[in-house]
């Protein structure tokens, strides 16, 4: 190190100091603006007509947003129902065989999975349902989410089931239990915070999802439940628009988007309070 | 993990009911079966991660052969892109991927470091530090469609007068420099929290032996610990740069959307994923639709191919 005059020295570090504190904190200029911006343009419109109506034409005021939160919730809890069973069921397979050929390419496509840009998974349910079933549906849209859900599920699983003590097994299976009753019985509900705050996490992550849903679930201007059939989701929504030219259409996507905003804010919220009940390292 | 393979039990001489005997054989005998029938679905759910990943490879491949038997390597380098006429050069998207990724991560690299820095050396824990921690994490947590349309509202129209300013001709707003201010923000967070995690790995001893010699709190930074995290912020960075490629969204949003080739920084242009997700619905045509795919193809393999290597550099440090 230089032997400089020590005052120039102690000046640097601190300038430094200075210089890593204003740039820390210039990264929540932009989030202050965006959240501040997102709830002074949609606060003045979320009212209860605004829930339970489905949008108007252009040129008629009013109209609301129940079309894409019915679809929005269908979608995801389908997406949920196909991701979960299988994302547990994977988790615990890795975590029981660390080592193993098939353990390895099944950790190396979890990380495949996680990296694979959105929009690809949108083509895929696009080849393998959209146009093998004759039209956009609601369900490839479900199953577009769930791909996406299913390396967070499985990395939470493994990640916390990893962390037990092996103690704990070893005496369920020194009391006889077979081994899927060791699992079910013992290691998951020992480990369900983790695995819940996996589930949550990867909720909260297709929430706002938009890209898969473009060429699947595609949208639909009117309420609907049919599975087989297009649907509205929240984020579809506010891409349709708040690209369009109209001014009715914006404001009702602003509307839109606070309440995804807050929906998705409440999911990661629950899964910090999750986390920090049962000390869950994520 | 060798699991307890149960013996079915044994009858014990005090049991004399052969029929009860019977039955506690055949309810052991039916746990063993179980339990294999459960190994195996185990082994399936797992077996079906792999199958889905090779089959997403192999339907992309498969469906973008038309494109790529008709196009060759034009398809990488022809500069023009006009589906009416049968003319699918793919250079513009391109250009407009590296260009806005790459710009994006020149801005956001300062923040990013900074943001790693204070959280993993000046300020650990604290209120001061969770504040930060939750800002960074919310930033990651706003839906890309949001970021896309406050993009439009606000930070189109600065861009626009700022455009005016420096007398660019047609100031649209749109572009690739709105593209890639929106998507440097939306960044942060990956580079940010893997370097933080990175940081507060290196051993205490270091930085005090530093300490010791007489070195300011920078000099410890700057000699120490940023050369013990490098590969780890290299990670991070990766990270970083497979989530600007693959973004879509607001990208989409901001970016003006137009298939000629960007003159400068602030022209309209689209990205691979912005084509993709304008188009797709549209393409009528096989080659048109397989072209598409082709761009899907060549956005899979980059983005795969640098979370990897990120994925593996983080292995590699942590595993020290």
């Amino acid at each position: 190190m230089r032997t400089d005059n020590i005052q120039y020295r102690i000046g640097k570090s601190k300038g430094f100091k200075i210089l890593t504190f204003v740039l820390a904190f210039a990264c929540m200029i932009p989030l202050a603006a965006i959240l501040f911006f997102i709830i002074k343009a949609g606060i003045t419109r979320i009212n209860f007509h605004f829930l339970v109506n489905i949008p108007r034409p252009v040129g008629e005021k009013g109209g609301g947003i129940a079309n894409a939160l019915l679809g929005s919730v269908i979608i995801i809890a389908l997406a949920s129902f196909i991701a979960i069973p299988i994302g547990i069921l994977a988790g615990v397979y890795l975590s029981e065989n660390k080592k193993g050929r098939l353990a390895y390419w099944c950790r190396l496509s979890v990380d495949i999975l996680q990296g694979i840009p959105s929009i690809v998974i949108g083509i895929i349910a696009y080849f393998w349902l959209v146009k093998p079933l004759g039209g956009f549906s609601a369900f490839s849209g479900s199953v577009a989410l769930a791909i996406m859900m299913l390396p967070v599920i499985v990395r939470s699983t493994e990640e916390t089931l990893k962390m037990l003590p092996p103690s704990l097994k070893e005496a369920a299976f020194a009391l006889g239990m077979p081994f899927h009753r060791v699992i079910f019985k013992v290691i998951i509900p020992v480990g369900i915070s983790g695995i819940l705050s996996g589930v949550m996490l990867s909720i909260a992550r297709i929430t706002g999802e938009t890209a898969p849903l473009l060429f699947t679930a595609f949208g639909n201007p009117y309420l609907s439940a049919d599975v087989t059939a297009p649907m509205q989701s929240l984020p579809l929504l506010i891409f349709n628009y708040a690209t369009s030219p109209y001014n009715d259409w914006h404001d009702l996507a602003w509307g839109a988007s606070l309440i995804l905003l807050i929906w998705v804010l409440f999911l990661n919220v629950f899964t910090k309070l999750i986390s920090a009940r049962w000390k869950v390292q994520l | 993990m060798e699991t307890s393979l149960q013996a079915p039990v044994i009858p014990s001489p005090a049991v004399k009911d052969t029929v009860s005997i019977r039955k506690r054989i055949r309810r052991s005998f039916r746990q063993i079966r179980m339990e294999s029938v459960f190994k195996q679905t185990l082994a399936i759910a797992g077996l079906l991660l792999v199958i889905l990943v090779l089959g997403i490879l192999l339907t992309l491949i498969t469906q973008s052969i038309p494109s790529i038997r008709l196009l060759g390597l034009k398809f990488i380098w022809g500069s023009t892109w006009n589906p009416v006429k049968d003319v699918y050069g793919a250079f513009p998207f391109l250009l407009g991927t590296l260009l806005t990724s790459f710009l994006a991560l020149v801005i956001c690299i300062p923040f990013s470091v900074a943001i790693a820095i204070f959280l993993g050396e000046y300020y650990p824990t604290g209120w001061f530090a969770d504040v930060l921690k939750n800002a960074v994490e919310l930033i990651a947590a706003v839906p890309s469609v949001i970021y896309g349309f406050w993009g439009l509202a606000v930070l189109v129209p600065m861009v626009r007068a700022l455009e005016a300013r420096f007398g660019v001709d047609q100031p649209l707003g749109v572009g690739i420099f709105s593209a890639s201010l929106i998507l440097s923000v939306m960044i942060i967070p990956y580079a940010a929290s893997l370097g933080r995690q990175m940081i507060r790995m290196v051993p205490e001893h270091l930085k005090e032996a530093a300490y010791g010699l007489g070195a300011t709190r920078w000099e410890v930074i700057r000699h120490v610990v940023l050369p013990g995290t490098k590969s780890g912020l290299f990670a991070g960075i990766l990270l970083s740069l497979g989530r600007a490629l693959g973004e879509t969204m607001a990208v989409t949003m901001v970016i003006g959307n137009s298939s000629i080739l960007p003159k400068n920084l602030f022209a309209p242009g689209n990205t691979m994923a912005s084509v993709i997700a304008n188009e797709f619905t549209e393409a009528d045509k096989t080659v048109y639709l397989s072209a598409l795919i082709e761009l899907g193809l060549a956005l899979f393999l980059v983005t795969v191919i640098i979370n990897i290597i990120g994925k593996k550099i983080i292995d590699r440090f942590t595993n020290e």
